[in-house]
């Protein structure tokens, strides 16, 4: 999330499963100017502006055909250039490694370490550049280590459009202290610069039936760690919504709390960028066969002010019935404005923004394709 | 030896018909990538396997061993599968 002053101006950044677009807001959020597609015809599945230097601008692309790779721009998108070295697992001599199928999450890496990224991919694998996103390396051991291989699961443990690492979380207190997600594969801490990953799943729950104790299990669709306090996460997991106060190591289901019809099952979680106590989620229909649209075609945001304890509908100006979309884990973000701006895209290639903090809500752009993530950005 | 490219990658060559040279199929495509940064990146992954919607034709005729060695007046043919829908 950017750090925008008071002056700022909010660029939202739209990664589709066609394209990338920018939508410029005015002072006011109120007109948005397009820009776009980029890419026409590439699948970008993750888009982030640096903060750190609010110009180097990382996209991660591919198509149905061709491998994968990072763009690059320095002049938000006029011009593009691509990883010289773009993410790829270690080669084994017996050529039955694992490839990069897409890279998936992009992270700045922390403020002291200009021009360093994550990038977790699909299948599960963790990369670091530390040259702006130019050339990248496998990270930590995780990728190759026989234990994360197999709380990694197979392709047939992982979710529909391939399994993933992702929800890459540094901490602003020190750059040695990571947080990372799997679907699957759970929550795994490092304290030591990623030099070993710890798993951190109790208090977690998993599907019906089985054991939340083996890793493998456990489906963190969003992990969020709050901008002012780093020892507050919260996660949107397959199995409800959960918060986590370290340095406790069991999660808490927030989720309890949630309508009964609507339930706690969701892809994107968003944090207030002043407030810990504040959270909004995008609950979607996770019964039977898991349609994964909006619960009984009703699609809402709902918000907690108390860090979990309560939970409110925020709807008006959505579509109050036969609306069958959802949000996907990176297609919905907050930028640092007050009151606070809330984006969301859907599955339907809608854009909807809010500029009170979910209160009303405000459709920006129809029509675009499958939107994959929408990240915000702060343009002096 | 000439090398017909697929419109996705004419990105990287800016052309339909390049030359290049290899002893094998995978000197040639290292060859391309020497020529054309990333190209072969896009085509073949990290552990030297063909990406799977990927073709190669050599004379016509569909290669799938990237040690196949070719001669300069060999016709190479990269192919974009013709999946998708």
């Amino acid at each position: 999330m950017a750090q925008p002053n008071e002056s700022s101006a909010v660029v939202v950044l739209v990664a589709t499963r066609k394209g990338a677009w920018f939508f410029h807001g005015d002072a006011g959020r109120r007109a948005w100017r397009v820009d776009g597609p980029h890419f026409l015809g590439h699948i970008i599945h993750h888009m982030v502006l640096d903060p750190r230097d609010g110009r180097t601008l990382l996209a991660a692309a591919t198509t149905g055909h061709m491998g994968p790779t990072v763009f690059r721009s320095t002049d938000l998108g006029r011009s593009w250039k691509e990883a010289a070295r773009p993410p790829a697992f270690a080669p084994r001599p017996d050529g039955e490694g694992r490839a990069v199928d897409h890279v998936f999450w992009l992270t700045p890496c922390h403020a002291n370490e200009p021009d360093a990224w994550y990038a977790g991919t699909s299948p599960q694998g963790l990369f670091r550049s530390d040259d702006g996103g130019v050339t990248w390396s496998p990270f930590s051991t995780i990728n190759d280590d026989p234990q994360y291989r197999e709380w990694m699961g197979t392709v047939q443990d992982g979710t529909p459009d391939g399994p993933k690492l992702h929800s890459v979380l540094v901490d602003p207190r020190d750059p040695a202290h990571l947080y990372f997600a799997m679907s699957g594969g759970g929550v795994h801490e490092s304290v030591n610069g990623g030099r070993t990953f710890t798993p951190l799943i109790d208090g977690m729950e998993v599907v019906g039936g089985f054991d939340p104790g083996v890793v493998t299990y456990h489906d963190p669709h969003c992990m969020r760690m709050s901008p002012v306090n780093p020892d507050r996460l919260y996660q949107q997991n397959h199995c409800g919504i959960y918060r986590l106060d370290r340095p406790g190591r069991e999660w808490q289901r927030i989720g309890r709390t949630m309508p009964e019809e609507v339930g706690d099952v969701g892809f994107p979680m968003v944090l207030h960028p002043r407030d810990p106590d504040t959270a909004w989620v995008f609950p979607m229909d996770g019964t039977d066969v898991w349609p994964r649209t909006s619960p009984d075609g009703r699609p809402a945001v709902y918000t907690t002010r108390d860090g979990g304890a309560r939970w409110q509908r925020l709807a008006d100006g959505l579509p109050e019935a036969q609306a069958w979309w959802t949000v996907k884990r990176q297609a919905m973000n907050a930028d640092a404005l007050d009151p606070v701006g809330l984006y969301f895209g859907t599955t339907s290639g809608e854009l909807w923004m809010s500029a009170d903090e979910g209160a009303h809500w405000t459709c920006i752009a129809r029509h675009l394709p499958e939107i994959y993530a929408v990240e915000t950005a702060a343009l002096e | 030896m000439n090398v017909l490219i697929p419109t996705p990658l004419h990105s990287y060559t800016g052309k339909a018909q390049v030359e290049a040279n290899g002893a094998t199929l995978a000197e040639l495509m290292e060859d391309l990538d020497r020529r054309y940064p990333g190209i072969r990146f896009r085509v073949i992954d990290e552990q030297n396997r063909m990406r799977p919607h990927m073709r190669f034709f050599v004379n016509q005729e569909a290669v799938f061993d990237l040690s196949l060695p070719l001669t300069e007046h060999d016709e190479v043919v990269i192919v974009q599968a013709l999946s998708g829908g």
